[in-house]
């Protein structure tokens, strides 16, 4: 244990496969560029020499091939990290995905699973444009099967993956672009995390907020602004989108009585849809306010700065909606 | 035609000419990168522009072209305004895609130009359907899809092939066969690194032409594009090429060695021609001289056009998204 070990959340996803690849060798790592190229942002960066190409394989430009062919190897008893560069270039991939690792379990009558894990770098804020930009973890999060995760800290960086490694079923864990300068401490190193729960990451007493990826610190920060005006926000980091922890968020509205979600992908449909509807059946009477959302723009994300921002959830835009379930 | 046909001047001077206007542009956007007015991902195609330049100026009006992310050379080639193409890069409206795309996704449907497409592939399926869309109204115009030797291993490049051969469209596939995407080299992602063989088992015409060489890739095309006009199908061409820079504006390059990239510069499509045409006294000293200040002046005028540019207002992020009614978005 080391309490001062401050890593970026870039570093921290790099531990944590170094950490599954040198605690089974089982595990390999394959996608493009992720060895001599040292993944396309770098995450896998030294891999190559530390494990050799056995362990982590470059693949061509074959995404429908490679996420197929780590279903097939997740079946025969080994232990793929697929890597797909985004989750927009996952959509070549989406076949095998939903039509194989998500139902072979299910069409089997249970014989054949798939523990497979596919990591893709979601989400925009970097100018990248339409087909570099989407955040499409919701929609995976619509298929029965799949269970989908998003680290949005640097120790969820580092000890998901171990997590998801252990799981029996495929597992598709969304790493936010935006996030990879963030700091934190990993005094421990990678040391897994409970999929089936949600977390408190900030507690509050007015409004509660949920939220993942780049819109958690969106309101974290807009958490901390409001705290200059007397307002108290808890902050609820959803981790799990599928399945996804209502208890925990129901937990909060029940001391707060008011939520708000706020998420990096498009609202109709979104998780901040889900949400609101499972709250809305289970928790009405602890609500005081109408649910309140806040979403990325319905378009698709454009390059120009001013109106991708314009687009995107920002900690104004997440205070403006708790002042409004608070109004 | 290789090095032995002789290059007729006037052509080399216009392709001379229209390779210094992408390269002058593009060493001026890699600066403009590093002073942060360009912004996103920027794939730079310094070392490929005999490739673009060679094929659209075989190319006639009614056609339609189809290009990738690194779409720079190709927009300027087919005859977008440097100006457009700069203030697009900004992120303006006067831009060709109004900013909304910036430099992966340059469009001009008023050139026929459909297209910066940034997902590998991504183009050949719709360079397809513009070809069945040529044949059905009679407009007898072609399609060319370009689109880097990565893009063979994906499945939309095979299933693409076999539509268009399939059913006789007339298509001009061009593959810029740089060697690398990104840091994949060639041999470690093809079992058959023969690109035009795997496309010949299509069952259409395809061959390998020297990408370096602006008048040999200029010949190939005109040959191909007749032979693609005339209703028999598709054609297959593939060009050797190579890209001096980083595959973005982000690439350590650690997966190549100096030496290579120092063989490959000494080819260098612009000095190679600007040399033959010096050697038929078609080109001199002062015939350059002017031919740079006259490109730098371009690039020039671009910047201060992109600079002096509209920056759109945010109330309008959500047009574009559906056909405009009334002049209301949907
Ligand atoms: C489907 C898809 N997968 C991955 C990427 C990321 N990517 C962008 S360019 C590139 C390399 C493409 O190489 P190539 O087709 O040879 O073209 P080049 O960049 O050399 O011009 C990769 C892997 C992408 N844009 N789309």
């Amino acid at each position: 244990m080391n309490p001062d070990r401050t890593v970026t959340y870039r570093e921290a996803l790099r531990e944590g496969l170094r950490a599954a690849l040198a605690g089974d060798d089982r595990v390999f790592l394959m996608g493009e560029d992720v060895g001599r190229y040292g993944g396309c942002f770098g995450v896998s960066l030294g891999l190559l020499e530390e494990f050799g190409p056995e362990r982590v394989m470059d693949t061509p430009l074959s995404e429908s091939a490679f996420v197929g062919a780590g279903i097939g190897a997740a079946i025969g008893g080994v232990r793929p990290i697929v890597e797909i560069m985004t989750v927009n270039f996952s959509l070549l991939a989406l076949d095998q995905i939903v039509n194989n690792a998500a139902t072979l379990r299910h069409m089997s009558g249970g014989q054949v699973g798939v523990p497979l894990v596919i990591r893709m770098t979601t989400g925009a804020g970097r100018q990248l444009a339409a087909q570099h930009s989407h955040s499409l973890e919701a929609w995976y999060a619509h298929v029965p099967g799949l269970r989908v995760v998003a680290p949005s800290t640097v120790a969820d960086a580092a000890g998901m993956l171990l997590s998801a490694l252990a799981d029996p079923d495929p597992v598709l864990v969304f790493e936010h672009g935006a996030l990879f300068g963030l700091t934190g401490e990993l005094p421990d190193g990678p040391v897994p995390v409970d999929l089936d729960r949600a977390v408190v990451r900030r507690p509050g007493r007015d409004v509660t907020v949920a939220a993942h990826g780049a819109a958690l610190h969106a309101s974290l920060a807009a958490a901390e602004e409001l705290a200059a005006d007397g307002v108290e926000v808890e902050v609820v980091d959803l981790r799990t989108l599928r399945p996804l922890d209502h208890d925990t968020v129901l937990a909060s509205v029940r001391r707060t009585g008011r939520l708000v979600v706020a998420e990096d992908g498009w609202r109709s449909g979104g998780i901040g849809a889900e949400l609101a509807a499972r709250v809305a059946e289970q928790g009405f009477w602890d609500l005081d306010a109408p649910v309140g959302r806040v979403a990325a723009a319905e378009v698709p994300i454009p390059y120009a700065k001013q109106l991708e921002d314009a687009a995107l959830v920002s900690p104004v835009r997440v205070a403006s909606a708790v002042r409004a379930v608070l109004s | 035609m290789g090095a032995d046909a002789p290059v007729d001047p006037a052509l080399g001077l216009r392709l001379l000419r229209a390779m210094l206007r992408v390269r002058r542009f593009e060493e001026r956007c890699a600066e403009l990168y590093s002073s942060t007015a360009i912004r996103g991902f920027v794939h730079l195609y310094v070392g490929e522009e005999a490739v673009a330049v060679g094929v659209l100026d075989a190319l006639g009006p009614d056609d339609a072209v189809v290009a990738t992310y690194r779409d720079h050379g190709h927009a300027l080639a087919r005859g977008l305004s440097m100006r457009s193409v700069m203030a697009e890069m900004y992120g303006k409206v006067e831009g060709c895609s109004g900013g909304r795309g910036g430099s992966m996704h340059l469009f001009d449907v008023g050139h026929g130009f459909y297209g910066g497409n940034a997902i590998v592939g991504g183009g050949l399926p719709l360079a397809v359907g513009l070809a069945l869309a040529q044949r059905r109204t009679g407009s007898g115009g072609i399609t060319v899809c370009f689109f880097g030797e990565g893009a063979v291993a994906e499945g939309e490049f095979h299933e693409s092939m076999n539509l268009a051969a399939l059913w006789d469209l007339p298509v001009l596939f061009c593959c810029e066969n740089n060697l690398y995407a990104m840091g994949t080299a060639l041999e470690r992602s093809e079992s058959n690194v023969d690109l035009a063989v795997k496309a010949a088992s299509y069952g259409m015409p395809a061959w390998a032409v020297d990408g370096m060489d602006a008048p040999a890739v200029h010949h190939a095309t005109s040959r191909a594009v007749a032979a693609v006009r005339s209703g028999d199908g598709p054609v297959f061409l593939e060009l050797h090429t190579y890209r001096f820079r980083a595959h973005s504006m982000y690439d350590p390059e650690r997966y190549r060695d100096h030496e290579e990239v120092d063989r490959w510069r000494d080819r260098d499509p612009i000095e190679t021609l600007a040399a033959t045409l010096r050697g038929l006294g078609a080109l001199d000293d002062a015939g350059w001289d002017a031919l740079e200040a006259e490109v730098a002046a371009e690039v020039d005028d671009a910047v201060a056009h992109a600079e002096a540019g509209t920056v759109e207002p945010v109330e309008d992020l959500t047009r574009h998204v559906y056909a405009e009614r009334n002049g209301t978005a949907l």
